[in-house]
């Protein structure tokens, strides 16, 4: 803590520290606030605390397939999103067709994994303002799609599961039905959810009206997912750029409307991911009907991964946004470059922008509302 | 909804043909590679342009190509308005890697200029708070570079290099 006199306005200002170990940074995240009483001036967010340098392990491999566990540990708490997007840039680079089983199985996995991921960030959120019972009730729910995926995969946080044009092992025989009964199950939770914190007045209280994202701003910050739809822009890649077998679902896009405040609030960001959990649901029930009972997962993968020289940029929607792979690829067994687009990392540089002039307090509000991983922004 | 040569078109009948470049690799997408002294006027006029209106910057990547002794930035750009994608490329000498920053047109530059300086070592001109930001400020060199060696100590502690 340190004190300094503004040079603007001659006040006595106030420089503390949050973080970087803080129980609602959600990692290790450094926040120098310069503050005036109780109100934020400035805000600058310090990152680099967890950064491992993935891209140039991904340059570093010899093979292309060694970089997928790597990335199951930049967004550790939705690593088959991860996954999911970079098979997808390989397969583009080697224009291979996936069998449809495994594309299927693939979108159950990845809505599943985006239902357990917005659990945590909903309950963390609720913890960082104090409701302590909603987050246990949340973890419940998220147990049970782990269980799922480590009897699937073998694994509860970093799978590995996905290859290219491939899967690394089939699902287990009951997978069918123990999703759909999960499915059915956890619908009636959504709304035990909503009456215990997405309504509950002092919730409300701590989250309508603060940090309020306006849309031109989040276009000029390069927003995206929760956070872009929570100013009410209707903009899902898996509706307006898909990729997989997203264009064969029936699914809505919810979008905050300032129902309980303003436009872009911390509200707002918070119901849009309960309301895509719904969807989610949704789009498994779907793909549970549609996925065909029979063929050999592993059939399609490649021996060798030598893609022709050049290079792509593919994007997917994880829970927490635009996931970009930039791959260059030089005719070699390894990448030339690898560059990864975090979402957390976007939107972590808007925190400047949207705490300005916010109580300290609501701080905590406003970096539980972006619902950031550490791990992916320092990558 | 425009495809990236007719927006090299539509470029060049707006800049001239002198400093802009188009090319494609063997697979994947195609880029379009541009002067440094240009990418601030013609970023502003892509996103301005009505014809143009690429609202957002998905991805600032810093590239370090060894062979030619270069160091390169690559722009992504999408318009959610007009739903088309265009891929721009500067390249510069590694002697003198001065880019001009274009984080007044897209704020999304700010931290991903920052990440190309520390990971690459490009320099942007007229950054507002050009510093590392992943890396600790007093740390040598710039890993991404094809060429970089870790140092073995930072601060008296071993990095394990």
């Amino acid at each position: 803590m340190m004190e300094v006199i503004s040079k603007d306005t001659g006040k006595r200002e106030m420089v503390i520290n949050m973080g970087p170990q803080h129980p609602s940074t959600h990692g290790v995240l450094r926040l120098e606030l310069v503050l005036d009483g109780e109100v934020i001036k400035e805000a600058e967010p310090n990152i680099g605390y967890l950064h491992r340098c993935f891209e140039k392990y991904a340059e570093l491999m010899d093979d292309y397939a060694k970089v997928i566990p790597y990335t199951d540990r930049m967004d550790y708490v939705s690593a088959i999103n991860q996954e999911h997007g970079y098979v997808i840039a390989l397969e583009r680079m080697l224009e291979l067709e996936v069998p449809e089983r495994v594309e299927y199985i693939r979108v159950i996995m990845a809505e599943l994994q985006r239902i357990a991921s917005h659990l945590l960030g909903i309950g963390a959120f609720g913890l960082d303002l104090g409701a302590f019972t909603p987050f246990l009730y949340c973890f419940t729910e998220r147990e049970k799609i782990l269980d799922i995926f480590e009897r699937a995969t073998g694994a509860r946080l970093l799978y590995n599961y996905f290859a290219v044009a491939g899967l690394m092992r089939d699902v287990h025989p009951e997978f069918k039905t123990e999703t759909s009964d999960f499915v059915k199950t956890f619908r009636p939770k959504i709304k035990e959810l909503n009456d215990l914190l997405s309504y509950n007045s002092i919730f409300i209280k701590r989250t309508a009206n603060i940090g309020v994202l306006p849309e031109k701003v989040a276009f000029n910050y390069g927003a995206s997912g929760p956070v872009l739809r929570g100013s009410g822009v209707k903009w899902d890649l898996r509706k307006n750029d898909p990729y997989s077998i997203y264009d064969r679902f029936d699914f809505e896009i919810p979008v905050g409307s300032g129902e309980l405040g303003t436009l872009g609030d911390c509200w707002d960001r918070y119901i849009v991911r309960v309301r895509e959990m719904e969807q989610s649901l949704r789009i498994i029930e779907q793909a549970l009907d549609g996925m065909p009972d029979e063929g050999d997962v592993m059939a399609a993968i490649p021996k060798r991964i030598r893609p022709k020289e050049g290079e792509i940029y593919t994007r997917t929607e994880t829970p927490r946004g635009e996931l970009g792979y930039y791959i260059i690829s030089d005719k070699s067994a390894s990448a030339f470059r690898v560059k990864a687009r975090a979402p957390s990392f976007v939107h972590l540089s808007m925190l400047p922008a949207i705490s300005k002039g916010s109580l300290i307090a609501d701080m905590v509000a406003i970096v539980g509302s972006i619902d950031i991983v550490l791990g992916e922004v320092d990558r | 909804m425009k495809q990236p040569e007719e927006i090299f078109e539509y470029l060049k009948s707006e800049f001239g043909e002198e400093g802009l470049g188009f090319s494609t690799g063997d697979i994947g997408d195609p880029w379009i590679l541009i002067d440094a002294a240009l990418i601030k006027a013609i970023s502003k006029f892509l996103r301005d342009d009505p014809e143009m209106r690429f609202n957002t910057l998905m991805c600032l990547s810093g590239v370090h190509y060894p062979k030619e002794e270069e160091l390169g930035v690559t722009y992504h750009l999408h318009s959610t308005e007009l739903h088309q994608t265009v891929v721009l490329k500067v390249r510069v000498p590694i002697e003198k890697p001065n880019v001009p920053s274009v984080e007044t047109i897209w704020k999304t530059a700010d931290w991903h200029e920052r990440e190309a300086f520390d990971m690459v070592g490009l320099i942007f001109d007229d950054h507002p708070n050009h510093k590392r930001i992943l890396l600790p400020d007093d740390w040598e060199g710039h890993p991404l570079r094809k060429d970089y060696v870790q140092q073995e100590f930072y601060q008296g502690v071993t990095t394990g290099a």
